[in-house]
């Protein structure tokens, strides 16, 4: 077959459909959005109408596959690093229910932080909830990963993690194809207790979950994916993790090291295979994308063996992404060099679009402030989104930014600490996410303070995917108890800043909840709109 | 035969076309590829790049490595300059003139132009124009592409072949109109 050239994400989703998954839920979230992007365009998904609209949010998208699980069908949820810690609730109790169709948990992580609030290594998370996980090295491993995670998932009947990072969810390399797989037939699961976490039934799930761990331990000691590839100096022996193994080689081959490499794709750690490794040679190189997950696991709590080097010994630094110039430094091959950008080149960093809404949103919002508090001692919480860039100026707009839908709690926080005037701003997107519960928790307390939703009509800063709650911003609102005379819907434009500005004193001045929705669609998404529109006028 | 190429430009610009088309290009020489790019918050008006790596040979890394770079392919002067420190010695820095200019301190375009022509090996074009000249202004990053052709280590005609696969479904008067901007470009680093 010929190959296709696909990013990471698409080889995953390609993969993942072609290996009988019935349907995919997920979140946006860089890098891995263009998971779900690729499903939804993919003819043999559309073929099959396999389940391919975007969730609420990440906890609902797991809990979602979960439940197609049950029912015997293949899945998979998806979703960046971060969104785990949503999803956080029902992935660890998966371990416990298991799987009865194929579920993967399929998590990208983005280290070196090019688009994300932190740095989490997902490992972790598939080693505390004791599910297997796999870790791709390159975009075939991706695809045919996708077949050996549901064939290990229905096995040993767990959900089974993907590990993801963003150099191989963004990166595109050929890729060849297999023959589909059909999908599973409806069949529910044969044990009525299975899906039921009563304490009596979780105790009983979680003596087997640790009972089950030595064979899930013998399936990544045979693993097609994880191998020793010997070399004749044992002065050093590599270990080698996921996406790493690309530096390592690029790094050996380059330089001709014969050095003893054990490649690592598929956890839990083969203990086995790794003692023999580590006896094999005099001292160990760890190579891992993300936290030292291996290396502390290999070190342990009282360090006995000083042989072992990584991101815990300084070897490699102990945040930030790997590459194949960090690898050559610890080889001893290469300088570690800073690099030395020309002075006449001026940082370019991400703005709000030309045209932006949000621009206006905040333009107003910071003439307002001015009436309340002086120049400097204004506080304004805000959430993670394009309009998080209202942080930097010419705008200085907003204080914060923690995770999605804190800005409306952490509003309230204020609120009730007597901070006024206590503002949130937030997308719409975002609230749809994590944004409902928290307005919630403001009108139970009849709060004072006023949220800001900025609703550009799509979910900007990922690339314009539609979301669960569009078109009913303000019948969620009046559902959750807003008044309805306190929930203003405000056009953000020039024209409209005079008035913008006196509706926003309004509601700052009204003790209790107030809503504004400043709404005008995304400029992106709009271009984008238009000359879809334009195209299908030429045919 | 190996070329690693870091394309390089301002979120919006193109050069993830170009990276397509040459992708598919190697792809159809029988040669293989990887193609890293920036998804997500830099494409709001940040600097963006790709890492593109053709060879005859397996590639293992999808990162380029300081000072391993055969070519910078630029669609904007300042840009190009920013990944000067992967360039190798016998490396092409090749770029768009014409600065894209959305930061209050965007330098002087004298020291940027001389700071280009310091390096040994350059071609500075202003693609924009010779795109406008051609009736349209998108096709600019084409011609950054047609300007490249000339020291990538794949046929010309392949690039032909690759932008009627990328724009076919766009319509013949668009293949055209690209073909004629590749054409254009290449003539420039010819002259």
């Amino acid at each position: 077959m010929k190959k296709q050239m696909l990013l990471g994400d698409e080889a995953l989703a390609q993969g993942a459909v072609d290996a009988g998954c019935s349907g995919v839920f997920a979140y946006p979230g860089t890098p891995s959005t263009e998971i779900m992007e690729y499903v939804q365009k993919c003819p043999e998904a559309i073929e099959r109408n396999i389940h391919r609209t975007w969730a609420s949010n990440e906890k609902t998208a797991v809990e979602a596959a979960v439940g197609m699980s049950y029912t015997g069908k293949r899945t998979m949820s998806c979703m960046k690093h971060v969104g785990l810690n949503v999803a956080a609730d029902p992935f660890m109790n998966s371990a416990f229910v298991g799987a009865n169709g194929g579920h993967i948990v399929t998590v990208a992580d983005d280290p070196g932080m090019h688009s994300s609030q932190n740095e989490q290594d997902s490992r972790f998370y598939a080693k505390f909830a004791m599910i297997p996980c796999l870790e791709p090295s390159n975009q075939q491993e991706c695809y045919d990963m996708a077949f050996h995670a549901y064939e290990l998932s229905e096995k040993f009947h767990l959900p089974v993690m993907m590990r993801l990072e963003t150099r191989l969810s963004h990166s595109r390399s050929g890729v060849e194809r297999r023959e589909m797989l059909p999908e599973n037939e409806l069949k529910l699961p044969e044990d009525r207790n299975q899906f039921m976490l009563l304490p009596a039934f979780a105790r009983r799930k979680y003596k087997h979950l640790i009972a089950i761990q030595p064979e899930l331990e013998a399936a990544a000691e045979n693993s097609p994916f994880n191998w020793v590839e010997d070399g004749k100096d044992k002065s050093l022996g590599i270990i080698a993790c996921g996406l790493a193994y690309n530096y390592v080689k690029e790094v050996t081959t380059r330089y001709k090291c014969d050095y003893p490499i054990l490649k690592m794709s598929q956890y839990p750690l083969p203990v086995g295979m790794i003692k023999k490794f580590m006896d094999s040679c005099d001292y160990i190189l760890v190579v891992e994308e993300g936290q030292p997950l291996v290396e502390e696991m290999l070190k342990g709590a009282i360090p006995r063996d000083n042989r072992i080097k990584g991101r815990l010994d300084g070897t490699f630094t102990r945040d930030g992404e790997m590459n194949p110039n960090k690898v050559a430094v610890a080889l001893g091959k290469e300088k570690s060099t800073e690099i030395i950008i020309p002075d006449v080149v001026a940082g370019r960093p991400p703005a709000l679009c030309v045209g932006c809404p949000h621009i206006d949103s905040y333009k107003a919002l910071n003439e307002v402030l001015k009436s309340f508090v002086e120049d400097g001692q204004r506080h304004v919480f805000s959430d993670i989104g394009c309009y998080t860039l209202g942080f930097l100026p010419p705008y200085n707009a907003i204080n914060t930014c923690l995770d999605m839908g804190a800005s409306i709690t952490m509003a309230k926080g204020a609120s009730d600490a007597g901070l006024f005037p206590t503002i949130a701003v937030i997308g719409d997107s975002t609230f749809s996410h994590s944004g409902m519960t928290g307005l919630l928790d403001c009108i139970y307390d009849k709060t004072n303070l006023v949220i800001i939703i900025l609703d550009n009509s799509t979910t900007g800063m990922t690339g314009g995917q539609d979301y669960t709650g569009f078109g009913k911003l303000e019948a969620i609102c009046i559902g959750l108890g807003v008044e309805k005379e306190h929930i203003r819907v405000i056009t953000p434009l020039s024209r409209h800043f005079e008035e913008n500005v006196a509706i926003m004193k309004e509601e700052i001045e009204y003790n209790g909840v107030s809503v504004i929705i400043p709404r005008r669609e995304c400029v992106q998404t709009m271009t984008r709109r238009m000359r879809s529109l334009k195209k299908q006028e030429a045919k | 035969m190996k070329q690693d190429i870091i394309l390089a430009g301002v979120g919006g610009q193109g050069i993830l076309t170009i990276a397509a088309i040459i992708g598919q290009a190697a792809i159809d020489n029988g040669l293989n590829m990887k193609q890293a790019e920036v998804h997500g918050m830099s494409q709001r008006g940040g600097d963006v790049q790709s890492h593109l790596r053709i060879s005859d040979m397996d590639i293992h890394s999808d990162l380029i490595a300081e000072g391993d770079c055969d070519m910078i392919l630029s669609v904007e002067p300042m840009e190009a300059l920013r990944y000067k420190p992967y360039l190798s010695v016998e490396g092409w820095l090749i770029t768009n003139k014409k600065p894209f200019i959305n930061i209050p301190n965007y330098p002087d375009m004298e020291a940027l132009e001389n700071e280009i022509r310091s390096l040994p090996r350059q071609v500075l074009l202003d693609a924009d124009q010779i795109a406008k000249d051609l009736g349209n202004v998108r096709a600019m990053n084409i011609v950054m592409l047609g300007a490249a052709s000339k020291y990538l280590k794949i046929p010309y005609e392949s690039f032909e072949v690759a932008l009627e696969k990328v724009f076919g479904r766009k319509g013949a008067a668009v293949v055209e109109m690209n073909i004629n901007a590749l054409a254009a470009g290449k003539a420039f680093s010819e002259k």
